[in-house]
């Protein structure tokens, strides 16, 4: 079991300010993302899209902001655990014990939470039936490839995994691509390929259709889909891959014992800490009076939650405000040397 | 000031004043309609915000901008009515508009 000072969820940019606030005042921090990168929301929903609120930066992308940050706090080497998400969270003798799905283990006094709106998770098909076929017959995302080798494919969605999964596995696979609208949102060389597959006969597309039923004993064997008009048409196909991009959930954290309201954590405005001593919440998963869903606001409730933690991870010393600019200390922790 | 109905999965209906420069989506959430999450806070960045437009509304309505029908595409069961709410900016015009929330919203 790990100790450390302070850990936090989530890796989106609230989640590393936070840390850079947290180094710059002595504390030590490990951050667990689920997503398999850092910067969470900027990365996962707009990578190269601009931002032209962030305080003295008049445009930047998501993706750039992320390294920024990423560059800010590499004086203090935060270990990060990607690819993670936190399952339990128990209170034993004042200190938190966190364990990852993963099987990792915490023991710290401070939590905090800048999970924006919760965990990303794949959006799934509608039909009720399709539960029953996950991960036999039907994928939100695609581990071995070999498995569907000379099978039958069917592929929904309309965006780059979509149809970047399409071309890959037509090479040795039957593979029908389903879309809801006839425009494709991947990018236009991969359309371009699909179309062309089309006509080599290597894929069938069907446009204006989504998923209405699915057939099978133990796996899939068809599945009925249902066109615009209403008109439904039922195709043979052993395997089922919906590519509808990802959603956010709340997940475990709503077991941890916070007041939770419209899934967001009620906090105080003082120090952004939540109903349970040593657990805060920042950023988009917060909410206190007048809340402001921006980055800008992230950033300055993670400077206040990092000041939180200090007594309880140094309950006998006392924290002195000081300037980046002035402070030796401060100084020392970001490695500047004069 | 528009009123906006607001017509649950099971069919319960509730009618809200809103004000003109909010969304269809902001008289929602400011008046506890459940149903409607917008996890995004109204960005065009998720498609939980999801809501069917009344046929006769449909085409009244101010046309999508592009991000729009790409972010309905990861909507919970999408149909030709489909409209993310928070684009829905009320005025006027819309007074008497009916949308429907979906079963969910993913």
């Amino acid at each position: 079991m790990k100790k450390i000072d302070a850990l936090i969820i989530g890796a989106g940019p609230t989640g590393l300010f936070c840390a850079h606030q947290l180094g710059l005042i002595g504390l030590n921090c490990e951050i667990v993302d689920n997503l398999d990168k850092i910067g969470g929301q900027c990365i996962e929903l707009y990578p190269d899209k601009p931002i032209y609120d962030i305080p003295a930066v008049p445009e930047c992308t998501g993706k750039q902001l992320t390294d920024n940050l990423i560059e800010q706090i590499k004086p203090f080497n935060i270990n990060f655990h990607l690819n993670e998400r936190v399952e339990v969270v128990k209170k034993i003798n004042d200190k938190w014990i966190v364990k990852t799905n993963k099987d990792k283990e915490f023991e710290t006094p401070n939590i905090i939470i800048a999970g924006g709106v919760g965990s990303f998770e794949p959006r799934k098909f509608s039909p009720k039936e399709c539960e029953k076929y996950e991960n036999k017959s039907l994928y939100y995302s695609i581990k071995d490839k070999t498995i569907f080798d000379g099978k039958t494919v069917t592929i929904f969605g309309g965006g780059d995994s979509a149809l970047d999964w399409a071309i890959e596995l037509s090479n040795k696979s039957k593979v029908n691509l389903v879309h809801r609208r006839d425009e494709f949102t991947a990018a236009q060389l991969s359309v371009d390929k699909i179309k062309e597959l089309e006509k080599l006969g290597k894929i069938k597309i069907f446009t204006k259709n989504q998923l209405n039923s699915v057939k099978g004993e133990k796996n899939i064997e068809s599945i009925t889909i249902k066109h615009d008009d209403e008109s439904l048409k039922e195709i043979q196909t052993n395997y089922v891959l919906g590519f509808f991009g990802l959603i956010m959930k709340l997940g475990p954290i709503v077991d941890w014992g916070l007041n939770i309201d419209k899934k967001t954590i009620e906090v105080n405005t003082e120090n952004f800490e939540t109903n349970q001593k040593g657990i805060f919440a920042i950023g988009d998963i917060c909410t206190y009076p007048g809340k402001l869903k921006l980055i800008l606001s992230g950033f300055h409730e993670g400077a206040l939650a990092a000041r939180g933690c200090f007594k309880y991870a140094r309950p006998d010393e006392k924290l002195r405000f000081e300037f980046t600019t002035t402070s030796k200390a401060a100084q020392e922790r970001l490695g500047i040397k004069k | 000031m528009a009123k906006i109905t607001y017509i649950q999965p099971e069919g319960k209906s509730q009618i809200i004043d809103v004000s003109n420069g909010l969304s269809v989506m902001e008289g929602a959430v400011q008046n506890d309609i459940p149903g409607i999450d917008a996890d995004c806070g109204g960005g065009m960045a998720c498609a939980t915000c999801h809501v069917y437009v009344q046929d006769e509304w449909f085409d009244k309505l101010p046309t999508k901008e592009d991000g729009e029908e790409d972010m309905l595409d990861m909507a919970f069961e999408p149909k030709k009515n489909s409209r993310l709410s928070c684009q829905l900016i009320i005025t006027d015009e819309l007074d008497g508009l009916t949308v429907s929330i979906p079963s969910k919203q993913g």
